[in-house]
């Protein structure tokens, strides 16, 4: 295979390539362009994915310069199994911003370049194999996504944009003061060349630094009590970008925090952080289950849920963490079954929650009358995705919550099920919230209209891949197993 | 002491106070000042301790110029955001409300 056709540097030209080719298009345009290229991505992805089960993790030296001097792109398993879930998440809701901005114009001038740049950072991030391009890629994805946040225009989701931007670059400083004390400490700031320094020798610094990255990650991902930021913008923005930012981007500071403690810092893990960490996981799903059942908004119901879902994948800390290999394997393949399933029910959840609210003309649960009858799959879709949020057989959820139960048990932690059981009933008590409401007949002076077919499909899809994910997880976690760095 | 090590200093002490400013000062232009004030403390961390055995190391110099470059954007862009913020609200400032509060209105 020649260098130039290997898919790692093009998984991050391709979509900086169309999103500039859409801004230069005008306001508005580029979508087909999106799709097309998006799902070249996927097959990029899809081809990096076999490269990976056949010869282990790769690394490309960008230019031809290599680490030190250069910057270098690894793709391990769990980096490629997030690029699948980036690209598989970005296609269908490509599809549904075209119809939706058909619908619904607001905000459509410059959603196409930012996406662009979005998976450009994102794609970037999975494969950077440094600590300063993480900062660099961490950056231009807040950048982004407070751009997405903020194109509807509107004095709330400019309020609810500056509020984000502030904290991600609060996060980002953190990560940035961690890089410049581990740069002091070690002389350098790549992964491979750090891992082994660490487990040698530990300063002061380093444990200051460790803790610095950490609480920049958990700010920027919004994990309680960091999460003040997240319902207003994800709940004020378009139901595109929502659904990119829930199911994307929060995920992606997520497989930062597991990476480095997995890897860099796992000689400084203790029991006590881990414990830490699923506290905080567990509150947030208490927390913002709760609050998700007092919205009356729509939106702000499934933002809660995402402040919620979060909760989840911290679990996997205590339960990883000095614990028997097999109890530990199990705890990290749940955690990113969740992160997979949570992306791509929650992108679903958004989208048909867009469609239901262009089709009522308002963002209100209690008026979601009609919906049942004239937007039948789109209701099925939004109850499927629910189906994967409350962890029920034979969802991605359900698999990723049994994943984290075996581990819970095999470690004797048993509060974490009653957590996780708690989360589950208060999922289906906000899920079946919205479904009561819908199926109940149109209110008397409210209309339903009929909402484009690609919104239906492609909310549909990705439900419905959220529970194929359940039926055939096995290769996706044959994937992630595929090492580190040789 | 050496040298490196009074930069570092300097630079934990603006880390501070641009902390401070960010967390504590309502008026937003004051805030993106902040921020650009706990960059610069970065920064300035990072080339002070980068110095090894008392030469001059380029990589923290790169990464420095590289971190400005990111703070220059997203302060045009905090910047914008404010602007616009002034321009449909008439105010320089986020709305006072807990991080909860303002869930249920518009």
């Amino acid at each position: 295979m020649t260098d130039f056709l290997d898919p790692l540097p093009w998984l991050i030209m391709l979509p900086l390539a169309w999103g500039t080719l859409a801004f230069v298009l005008g306001p508005g345009r580029g979508g087909r362009l999106a799709i097309a290229a998006i799902a070249l991505q996927g097959l990029l992805v899809l081809q990096l994915a076999g490269q990976l089960l056949a010869g282990g993790a790769r690394v490309h030296a960008v230019g031809g310069w290599g680490a030190p001097l250069g910057i270098d792109l690894l793709a391990d398993g769990l980096a490629a199994v997030m690029l699948l879930l980036a690209q598989a998440v970005a296609l269908p809701l490509a599809i549904y911003a075209r119809g939706y901005f058909a619908a619904q114009p607001k905000g459509r001038e410059l959603f196409w370049p930012m996406t662009g740049y979005l998976l450009a950072a994102l794609n970037a991030l999975f494969l950077s194999a440094d600590l300063f391009n993480i900062y660099v890629t961490l950056e231009l994805l807040g950048l982004a996504a407070v751009g997405l946040v903020a194109i509807a225009g509107g004095q709330a989701p400019v309020t609810a944009a500056l509020r984000y931007l502030l904290a991600t670059l609060l996060g980002s400083g953190a990560w940035l003061l961690g890089v410049a004390l581990i740069y002091g400490s070690y002389g350098s700031v790549s992964l491979a060349i750090l891992a082994p320094l660490v487990g040698a020798d530990a300063p002061l610094a380093a444990t200051l630094a460790a803790a610095l990255m950490l609480a920049g990650l958990l700010l920027k991902t919004a994990l309680f009590p960091f999460h003040f930021w997240l319902p207003p913008a994800h709940g004020g923005a378009p139901a595109p970008v929502s659904a990119l930012l829930s199911a994307l981007v929060i995920k992606a500071t997520f497989y930062l925090v597991l990476r480095l403690w997995l890897e860099l810092f796992a000689p400084l893990t203790t029991v006590a952080a881990a414990q830490l960490l699923g506290i905080l996981g567990a509150a947030a799903i208490l927390w913002g289950s709760a609050l998700a059942l007092a919205q009356t908004r729509l939106k702000m119901l499934v933002a809660y849920s995402t402040v919620a879902q979060v909760g989840y994948l911290f679990l996997l800390f205590p339960l990883a963490t000095l614990v028997p290999p097999d109890a530990a394997e199990s705890a990290v393949q749940g955690g990113v079954m969740q992160a997979v399933a949570h992306g791509l029910a929650k992108a679903a959840m958004f989208a048909a929650a867009g469609s239901m609210i262009v089709a009522t003309g308002r963002d209100d649960i209690g008026r979601l009358g009609g919906v049942g009858a004239h937007l039948p799959l789109t209701l099925f879709s939004f109850g499927l995705a629910g189906v994967t949020l409350m962890g029920l057989p034979p969802s991605g959820g359900f698999s990723a919550k049994w994943l984290l139960l075996r581990a819970a048990l095999e470690t004797g932690q048993w509060w974490w099920v009653a957590v996780m059981i708690a989360g589950g009933l208060l999922t289906a008590a906000y899920v079946f919230k919205v479904l009561r409401r819908a199926f109940l007949p149109v209110a008397s002076g409210d209309r339903v209209t009929r909402v484009p077919r690609t919104l239906e499909f492609s909310a549909f899809a990705l439900a419905l891949a959220a529970i194929l994910l359940g039926l055939f997880g096995a290769p996706l976690l044959a994937l992630l197993a595929v090492g580190g760095a040789a | 002491m050496s040298v490196g090590l009074l930069y570092a200093l300097a630079g934990a002490a603006l880390v501070a106070i641009g902390l401070a400013g960010l967390l504590l000062l309502p008026q937003l232009l004051r805030k993106i000042l902040a921020f650009n004030i706990l960059g610069s403390g970065a920064f300035l961390i990072l080339v002070g301790l980068g110095q090894r055995d008392g030469g001059i190391d380029p990589v923290p110099q790169a990464m420095v110029l590289t971190g400005i470059v990111v703070a220059i954007a997203a302060t045009a862009l905090a910047l914008a955001l404010a602007r616009q913020l002034l321009d449909l609200s008439g105010r320089m400032r986020l709305p006072e409300d807990g991080p909860d509060a303002g869930a249920a209105d518009d």
